[in-house]
């Protein structure tokens, strides 16, 4: 095995740095006549400034340095695999970073002239379009900021379908499956909507007759993705959708799991209503260490009111590019009367979604077919060889290859000599390797939700499970060892709980010091 | 046979790899892994090559390279960066910013989960959370929301929990009204009765006397933007916010960060919850996003809890060592789903970071000079206006880079001004007319540290001219 060890600079924080009277940038000095003419400031004594500001004062050269230094601290894609399952953390390719960091877009305000903005316009409309016939649906808006921003806006177009067609007296229940992502209940109850949860069979796919036991009058909608969190694709989809438009209730798709299934299906052949597409996951504009992402939706061209001739489309949130035909320019058409509304103040995140206009651009449809073949071959490859290894266990669905992601189980491991998913996860990181997602899906026991991507290395494959077999030799000689896990991590194992207890939590340095002077209430 | 025999992005697409994967995991045919896809809604390769997704088929990245940049040429190049804001502004962004933000490890890193691999990015976040805290003077502030108007709806949505029971949220008609309509949107399925407080037409400030007329015991919380929409410094944000408490509503403020140089802290002035716009500090205006919604409150548990967002928190290992940790995590959607306070997961987490080194560059005197050059070169550019006859005196009060020009004693359509403009290469200010009818062809105009003496006097010379030949 190669060794790894994390660097360790014992930063400061920013507010330990630096000295009185320092700058980190130059800035213009104001004109004289400029001085001259204005005279000073005049705000009023109520609102003005009494006192300075309490921020640090460093010179560029410290900033920079504090600044990589932290960088040496963390791990992306770029240092190694982060297969966090549902996630899709794959390569960020630099093309895309170079063509949309530095395409001029940082000096486009969203509400100018839409003539002096064509080019970017342009793109966007291709965008919308590509994403449409990738997921097979008539209509997209850019406008959402995330994957659960987008689920929000999907379930506030449910909510006013229902509303329109005078039905929403009725319709106070959204259904989502126990291995859902959390996102999906907390949006449909920021949109206002009872959760019902249905069970998983054993087969990995959603138990049909529970489901059909819960929808009914009262449904409004379903949410669900496909290929599910297990990485299983949902069998019986097509009977699920007649299931729930019979009673007039819609089916949203959760895009978080696109890259399993891209370019063999597509939710609006699946009988979806509206989905939203997670452009930082399937679509490789970066993470950024939480964010930005970009959570465009797409519909069905399902009509709501014939007398009135209102589609789907017509309640979708934000601005949409179209082009007049007739003036042969492109414009930004703003909310409508049946619109949802503003779901974000202005247009879309951009810039990841230039990154990905140039990401779909390389790749063609059959690079984007390739995505998903090998998204699915690594996952199998990895699946195949965890198959029978000591303390690990693959539920649901036994025999049925994966698509995108594999749940394992570190339950036998728990339960023989009390070595969790969370340790496995600190041995991962001390050999270099980030953690897959733990503890979740909440179905399976200590879950590690593991999603490569395609852009892994079988090599790298190879290598992460030679680590998960020695992690569970090692838990089995000596269950205490993975306990002091990690140690070649900048620091060991964080005590969260104290890091919670209501006399240590400091959420900003000004509630440390204001502890520290006994200040706090 | 497949046109594509390798690809840079997809490391095992060699013949060599995908046959010892199928061999080991025991198909003949990558095909036989789609097998559990129902055949009705299956896609040949056929079907899916030809639907128009990208160019038809894969390029290059010099071909991208090529196609993008051709297209990008097709925006306008302006004289002058917009003399626009509404919200978002033309700001400067340093590179060292859009450097640190670049560098791999930060930029492709997920959300922290795994904290003891991930100390150098928590520490980011939490500086950012730390220095957000001081310029505003409240003591938690989370992560990041998507933006301004997205943080507003959040806040409040928080002072209806923290107000259980309570129903009517009192909103100025002089707040942003693109945030106004993100409240509305994000609102409307909690049956929330949000209420208009007038602004004083003289002052421009929004009314005390009428908003303690709405102001009662249903009333969850105010909201004040200062400055506001036209500009304005809300000379009375500290009575409007004793208002609020007297019937025990919370106080919500939005603000300017770059404002703040010159402006009392929503601290100071016992903000309850304190939102923004992170985009003055080195992001750029990107067309819409990404952007950074600040969302602050006071350290008080009943408000805490209730609060939306991730925070990274001071920690400890084991063996004793400073560290970061994200706390508070049971507010948040992974653990508690549908009763968590919000659902948002991926937020602005870089463009926080962003702006935690762009506060770090400018630090406690940068700041202020910055706000000044912002103060300075709009009250040069009012003056100048002034002095050729253009109505800017709409409201008394100060303002501070911003503030509304109006061509109603010129008897021109702002549109005509605009297009004027455009034609000598110049963007003008954000026609407010349609939003604010009493204020007739009314325009905001906004300045920033881009915008200098020479460019500030092209503009007033150029609507000397435009509105001189009417």
């Amino acid at each position: 095995m190669r060794t790894y060890r994390q660097a360790n600079w014992s930063e400061p924080l920013i507010f330990e740095l630096g000295s009185p009277g320092r700058l980190g940038i130059t800035l213009p000095e104001l004109e004289d006549e400029v001085k001259r003419v204005v005279g000073g400031v005049k705000i009023p004594e109520s609102i003005k400034r009494s006192k300075p500001l309490n921020l640090p004062e460093l010179s560029e050269v410290e900033v920079t340095r504090h600044f990589t230094n932290l960088t040496q601290m963390a791990y992306g894609v770029d240092n190694g695999p982060v297969p966090l399952g549902s996630c899709t953390m794959k390569f960020n390719p630099r093309i895309a970073w170079d063509l949309s960091f530095n395409s001029g877009v940082d000096q486009l305000h969203p509400l100018q002239d839409e003539r002096t903005v064509q080019g970017l316009l342009e793109v966007m409309y291709e965008l919308q379009k590509w994403l449409a016939n990738i997921v097979g649906m008539d209509a997209c808006t850019l406008h959402p900021a995330a994957g659960a921003h987008g689920e929000l806006t999907g379930v506030l177009v449910i909510r006013k379908y229902h509303e329109l067609k005078g039905q929403l007296d009725k319709k106070k229940e959204i259904v989502i499956p126990d291995s859902a992502h959390g996102t999906n209940p907390a949006s449909a109850a920021m949109a206002g909507f009872k959760v019902i949860e249905v069970p998983s069979g054993s087969d990995g796919n959603v138990d049909f007759e529970a489901l059909k036991s819960v929808v009914g009058e009262s449904t409004a909608g379903l949410m669900i993705t496909n290929p599910n969190t297990l990485g299983l694709f949902e069998e019986r989809i097509l009977e699920i959708a007649d299931l729930l438009h019979k009673y007039d209730a819609l089916l949203y798709y959760d895009g978080a799991n696109l890259n399993g299934i891209m370019g063999y299906a597509r939710p609006g052949d699946m009988g979806f209503d509206i989905a939203h597409i997670n452009i930082h996951k399937t679509f490789s504009s970066p993470h950024g260490g939480g964010g930005p992402g970009s959570g465009p939706i797409c519909v069905k061209n399902r009509l709501v009111d014939r007398e009135k001739g209102i589609y789907l489309s017509d309640l979708l949130p934000g601005y949409i590019v179209v082009y007049d035909e007739e003036k042969g320019i492109y414009r930004l058409k703003g909310p409508g009367p049946h619109s949802i509304g503003l779901l974000k103040s202005f247009f879309a995140n951009t810039i990841p979604l230039l990154w990905a206009y140039v990401y779909i651009a390389i790749m063609g449809p059959q690079g984007l077919r390739k995505v998903t073949e090998h998204c699915v071959l690594i996952t199998n490859y990895f699946a195949k060889l965890m198959n029978g290894v000591r303390g690990y266990d693959i539920p649901y669905g036994k025999g049925r290859f994966r698509k995108h992601e594999v749940v394992l189980s570190a339950k036998p491991m728990a339960d023989e000599v009390g070595v969790t998913a969370e340790d496995v996860a600190k041995g991962l990181l001390d050999a270099g390797f980030y953690a897959p997602t733990i503890y979740f899906p909440l179905i399976v026991k200590e879950a590690l939700m593991t999603e490569f991507t395609e852009t892994e290395t079988p090599e790298n494959i190879e290598r992460y499970v030679e680590r998960l077999k020695e992690i569970s030799k090692i838990a089995y000689e000596n269950p205490s060892k993975p306990k002091e896990w990690p140690l070649n991590t900048s620091v060991g194992r964080l005590d969260i709980v104290k890091a919670n207890h209501p006399k240590y939590v400091a959420p900003t340095w000004r509630v440390y010091v204001k502890r520290l002077k006994g200040e706090l209430k | 046979m497949s046109c594509l025999e390798n690809h840079p992005w997809i490391p095992s697409l060699t013949r060599d790899q995908v046959e010892k994967i199928l061999r080991v995991i025991g198909v003949g045919d990558v095909s036989e892994l789609f097998n559990d896809i129902p055949a009705s809604i299956k896609l040949t390769r056929e079907q899916w090559d030809k639907l128009e997704i990208g160019f038809g088929k894969p390029i290059s990245e010099i071909e991208a390279k090529k196609i993008l940049h051709g297209k990008l040429s097709k925006n306008t190049t302006l004289k002058t960066p917009p003399f626009m804001g509404g919200g978002v502004y033309p700001h400067y962004v340093p590179p060292l910013v859009k450097y640190i933000i670049s560098r791999g490890e930060f930029l492709t890193a997920y959300t922290p989960y795994q904290a003891e691999i991930s100390q150098g990015l928590m520490q980011a976040i939490f500086e950012y959370q730390s220095l957000m805290a001081e310029l505003l003077e409240m003591d938690v502030v989370n992560s990041s929301m998507y933006d301004w108007g997205s943080a507003a709806a959040e806040a409040v949505l928080m002072s209806l929990r923290v107000n259980k029971g309570r129903t009517k949220v009192i909103l100025p008609a002089n707040m942003n009204p693109y945030h106004r309509k993100v409240v509305e949107s994000y609102t409307w399925p909690h049956g929330v009765k949000i209420v208009k407080v007038p602004f004083n037409r003289e002052t421009g400030g929004v009314d005390v006397e009428e908003l303690k007329k709405l102001v009662d015991e249903e009333t969850a919380g105010v909201y004040l933007q200062y400055p506001n929409f036209f500009g304005v410094v809300e000379a009375d944000a500290k009575a409007i916010g004793e208002v609020a408490h007297e019937k025990g509503a919370l106080f919500i403020t939005g603000v300017y960060p770059i404002a703040l140089g010159l402006l009392k802290s929503p601290g100071e002035l016992g903000a309850d919850i304190a939102v923004g716009e992170g985009q003055p500090l080195g992001l750029g205006l990107n067309y819409g996003g990404p952007y950074l919604g600040i969302f602050a409150t006071r350290f008080d548990m009943n408000l805490v809890r209730q609060m939306p967002g991730r925070i990274i928190g001071l920690a400890e290992s084991h063996r004793g060592e400073r560290g970061f940790a994200m706390i508070l995590q049971t507010r948040e959607q992974h653990i508690r789903r549908e009763k968590a306070t919000s659902n948002i997961c991926t937020n602005e987490a870089l463009m926080a970071i962003a702006a935690a080194v762009y506060l770090s560059m400018l630090g406690k005197n940068g700041l202020v000079k910055l706000a000044e050059i912002n103060y300075y070169r709009a009250h040069y550019a009012w003056a100048k206006m002034r002095q050729a006859g253009l109505t800017v005196d709409l409201f008394k009060w100060d303002f501070f880079n911003e503030f509304p020009v109006s061509f109603n004693k010129q008897g021109v359509k702002y549109s005509f001004i605009h297009e004027k403009l455009l034609e000598r290469g110049i963007h003008g200010g954000l026609y407010i007319g349609d939003q604010y009818p009493e204020l007739g062809e009314t325009a905001l105009f906004a300045f920033t540290e881009m915008h200098f003496k020479e460019d500030i006097d092209l503009l007033v010379e150029s609507l000397t001219e435009i509105t001189r030949r009417g």
